[in-house]
């Protein structure tokens, strides 16, 4: 059951969710992080669903913060809801009016779970460099999700030129399905590899990612080609035997071709959101790898293939 | 904490800072013996599902089944896929099952029939070309320990057990592990003989690999529990595992085996180990065994068996709102049965840790609920300056934790009630891993599955240890051999009246769990 709360203080949200919690009996729950979405109005609804998914696994408080700027005085409204049947967890929802939606974490700070981490999501639109946002400050983990943005790559570059330890992308998360895949690949002997090729929708992130990815861990050039998607598409590997190929034209089950093997399927589906940030909640500490495939990052010269060719034809 | 063995340094794409990748088992091929039974149909099949549907299978893996049906291999796909369906985890997808169901073959014939070792030989070899499975092969024994010898050795006739250009051949069995101390060694012999050691797996359902990382994290990673981890501040230590059904259709398979060899022997003595052991060096699969095998050894007896040992039999009763029948009158067990579903015994561990610490194991079908727990009981405050009836109502502080259903950690200590009177009375605190944990992390048979592919035996427990599990149990069950029938209790409760006349002569009484 939620609550509704009209023009409160974070500390009366704090007091609500506490009697709450009480009421149902159910102060007992560990709560072992606070996951911060922020999110406008049109995104906020999927992002929730999504965390409290992902809550299942990693029991926290959701704090959706939804800035809502404009003129008239500041104003916060809250909705909160603990234990319901949407998630185990506690959700509060929080729309920040007037100048206040420019003041976000003054609301966060004293509705974060004590002494423990704190993540913070951007589903869509996210500041430029996240460590550096006032929210963003109080976080240990700052997810991204540059496929959610305008310009996919350009948002990759931004966050690239900013980034701290902690920063993490869910275009990164969405391919390790794609990377495990591939290194069992090389998990059997193979000749050297000369070089690979990433086929994928054009301004994909995952697939510039990837590409980063392969180049910095295999130590060879790797050239991207575009096709119609979903998503990525294709990775082959080039090895002096013949080439190791993976290719997912659907999006769901991916060929695996290997030299002097048969052909074999595997299940290679795109994955929801939920998995995504279950995926992140699992391990807070900083990502590496990450921050160097992504200080590796250069975005891709504009190029045209036949695919696109042939769609502007039409 | 890493229980993982690192991935060989030789693949540029598996980096150790790398925390996301899963690991996927190489190419392989997995044989089920027993293939039509409940076990393989409800729980080993899904799993291999679900484990191909989350991506952590190899894209080359196969699937043989062997059982006595005459089944074609359609026939047997039909039956794998509808119990796939109905019992999978995960999402049932026709997409991942048509790829599955392309490596999955059946071969009917007896465990004594020859011709039919070779057509399984044969069968796999056909798999190795033509689904690349590289000659790596496991095979799953999900038939009666009695059985195990003969098919052992036809592997070895048949040639399956032998590895060949460095790929692996690997033979799991589940508990039992024999019935008594000899006959476990029979079998470790029999298997021994044909396999090596490394190769053999033995799989104790009940505990998931999960729960042993959990209290592994639980104990050595954290400073606030360990200084009290001693008798100094221990005063016993209670393992529970409670069963609210019966035996069901298992008749065959419990007459005559009994509590105390089904739970016992295993299960509660490696929660025991787990409890009491010593820190290892590593978690690597060696330190882990070395500290467990010691505290096993340092088990004692009680010197009067029949003060500090209890069994029973359920009878007709009331469970959970429903009328159920007793022990005796269930399909296929005599009414002569001296089986016990009961048992709880009193051990002490002669370390200095533990001296004078009672570990008392309980385990038993029909009981008031389904709860796994290990209780760790704390002696009482040496002085409280409380009046003396501020304290009637304070019992003795506890750590719970907590194994199934709803994995996690419960403490349980005074607290002032509130009002102007000091009163002070017991409260628990509860931690749960995730209120439903278990759907999201991976289920114990993948989990087990899986390690068997990958060849990461940390927690199968070795022979070892099973022996000496049979060591402590063998003198119990032969004086209550002696004995008759066991105590019959009504189904619904917490046991017999010996078992809580046990625990009351040390003045101690069971936790309700």
């Amino acid at each position: 059951m939620s609550v509704r709360l009209e023009d409160v203080t974070a500390s009366q949200v704090q007091d609500a969710i506490s009697q709450e919690r009480f009421r149902q009996g159910s102060s007992a729950v560990g709560r072992v992080l606070t996951l911060v979405i922020i999110a406008d109005e049109s995104t906020q609804a999927d992002a929730v669903r999504s965390a409290a998914q992902a809550a299942r696994e990693h029991p926290c408080r959701i704090l959706t913060a939804i800035p809502r700027p404009g003129r008239g005085e500041p104003r916060l409204d809250a909705e909160i809801s603990v234990g319901g049947a949407d998630g185990l967890g506690e959700l509060a929802e929080l729309r920040l009016r007037g100048p206040l939606a420019h003041h976000i974490e003054s609301v966060i700070l004293p509705l974060l779970v004590p002494d423990a981490p704190v993540v913070v999501w951007w589903p869509s639109r996210a500041p430029a460099v996240p460590s550096q946002d006032p929210v963003g400050r109080l976080a240990q983990r700052r997810i991204t999700d540059s496929a959610a943005e305008a310009r996919p790559l350009k948002a990759l570059q931004t966050f690239a030129d900013g980034y701290q330890h902690g920063d993490t992308d869910l275009a990164w998360t969405r391919l390790t399905p794609w990377r495990a895949l591939l290194a069992s690949a090389l998990d059997e002997p193979y000749d050297g590899i000369t070089g690979a090729t990433v086929f994928a929708q054009s301004s994909n992130p995952s697939a510039a990612l990837l590409r980063s990815w392969l180049e910095f861990s295999l130590g060879v050039p790797v050239i991207s080609r575009n096709t119609r998607g979903p998503g990525i598409t294709g990775v082959s590997l080039h090895v002096r035997s013949g080439d190791i190929n993976i290719s997912r034209p659907a999006g769901r089950m991916a060929r695996v071709s290997l030299p002097h093997a048969p052909e074999r399927d595997a299940s290679l589906p795109r994955r929801a959101t939920d998995g995504l940030i279950a995926e992140e909640l699992r391990r807070l500490d900083p990502d590496e790898i990450y921050g160097e495939v992504l200080r590796r990052f250069v975005t891709p010269p504009a190029q045209t293939t036949a695919a696109s060719r042939t769609r502007k034809a039409k | 904490m890493r229980l993982n063995p690192p991935a060989p340094p030789s693949n540029p794409l598996r980096d150790e800072r790398d925390h996301r990748l899963p690991r996927i088992a190489g190419p392989c091929g997995l044989v089920i013996f027993g293939v039509t039974g409940d076990l393989a149909r409800k729980k080993l099949m899904p799993a291999v599902y679900d484990l191909a549907n989350r991506g952590l299978l190899p894209p080359a893996f196969a699937l043989v089944g062997f059982a006595r049906r005459d089944w074609e291999d359609e026939d047997f796909a039909q039956i794998v896929h509808d119990s796939v369906r109905q019992y999978a985890r995960t999402e049932f997808r026709e997409d991942v099952w048509a790829e599955l169901s392309k490596g999955i073959r059946f071969v009917a014939g007896n465990f004594g029939d020859d011709a039919a070792f070779a057509e399984l030989a044969e069968t796999v070899a056909e798999l190795d070309r033509e689904r690349g499975t590289g000659g790596n092969h496991a095979f799953y024994l999900s038939i009666p320990p009695k059985n195990f010898g003969a098919v052992v050795q036809q592997l070895e006739s048949s040639g399956l057990s032998a590895s060949v250009d460095g790929a692996w051949r690997r033979v799991v069995i589940e508990k039992p592990f024999g019935h008594d101390l000899e006959s476990a060694r029979e079998l470790n012999d029999t298997i021994g003989a044909v396999f090596p050691s490394g190769s053999v797996f033995r799989i104790d359902h009940y505990l998931g690999k999960e729960t042993v990382q959990n209290l592994m994290a639980l104990r050595f990673a954290n400073t606030m529990f360990e200084p009290i981890w001693n008798s100094n501040y221990v005063d016993h230590v209670q393992i529970t595992m409670a069963e609210d059904i019966g035996i069901g259709g298992r008749a065959g398979y419990y007459d005559g085996i009994g509590a105390a060899r089904d739970v016992i022997q295993n299960h509660l003595l490696q929660l025991l180990a787990l409890t009491a052991m010593e820190e290892p060096l590593s978690f690597e699969s060696r330190d882990v065994r070395i500290e467990k095998e010691k505290v096993l050894s340092a088990i004692q007896l009680p010197k009067d068996l029949s003060l500090y040992t209890a069994r029973g039999q359920y009878a007709a009763g009331w469970q959970g709102g429903k009328p159920v029948i007793g022990f005796l009158d269930e399909d296929g067990i005599s009414p002569g049965s001296s089986t016990e579903t009961f048992a709880a015994v009193r051990l002490e561990i002669d370390t200095r840790r533990w001296a004078g610490v009672p570990f008392y194991l309980r385990t038993g079908k029909r009981l008031g609920r389904r709860v796994t727990e290990l209780a760790v009981v704390f002696k009482r405050a040496p002085h409280l300056p409380f009046s003396e009836t501020a304290t009637t109502e304070l019992g003795q502080n506890a750590f719970v934790v907590r194994i199934q259903p709803d994995e996690g950690v419960t403490m349980r200590f005074g607290s002032k009630v509130p009002g102007t009177a000091m009163e002070v009375r017991d409260v628990n605190m509860d931690f749960a891993y995730g209120d439903s944990f278990t759907e999201t992390s991976p289920e114990a048979y993948e989990r087990l599955i899986l390690d068997v592919l990958l060849g990461d035996p940390p927690l199968f427990p070795r022979h070892e240890e099973v022996e000496l599990g049979w060591s402590v149990l063998d003198p119990i069950l032969d004086y209550w051999a002696t004995l008759g029938q066991p105590e019959q209790y009504s189904s619904g409760t917490w046991g017999p009246a010996s078992a809580d006349e046990m625990i009351a002569r040390d003045g101690r009484s069971w936790r309700r769990p």
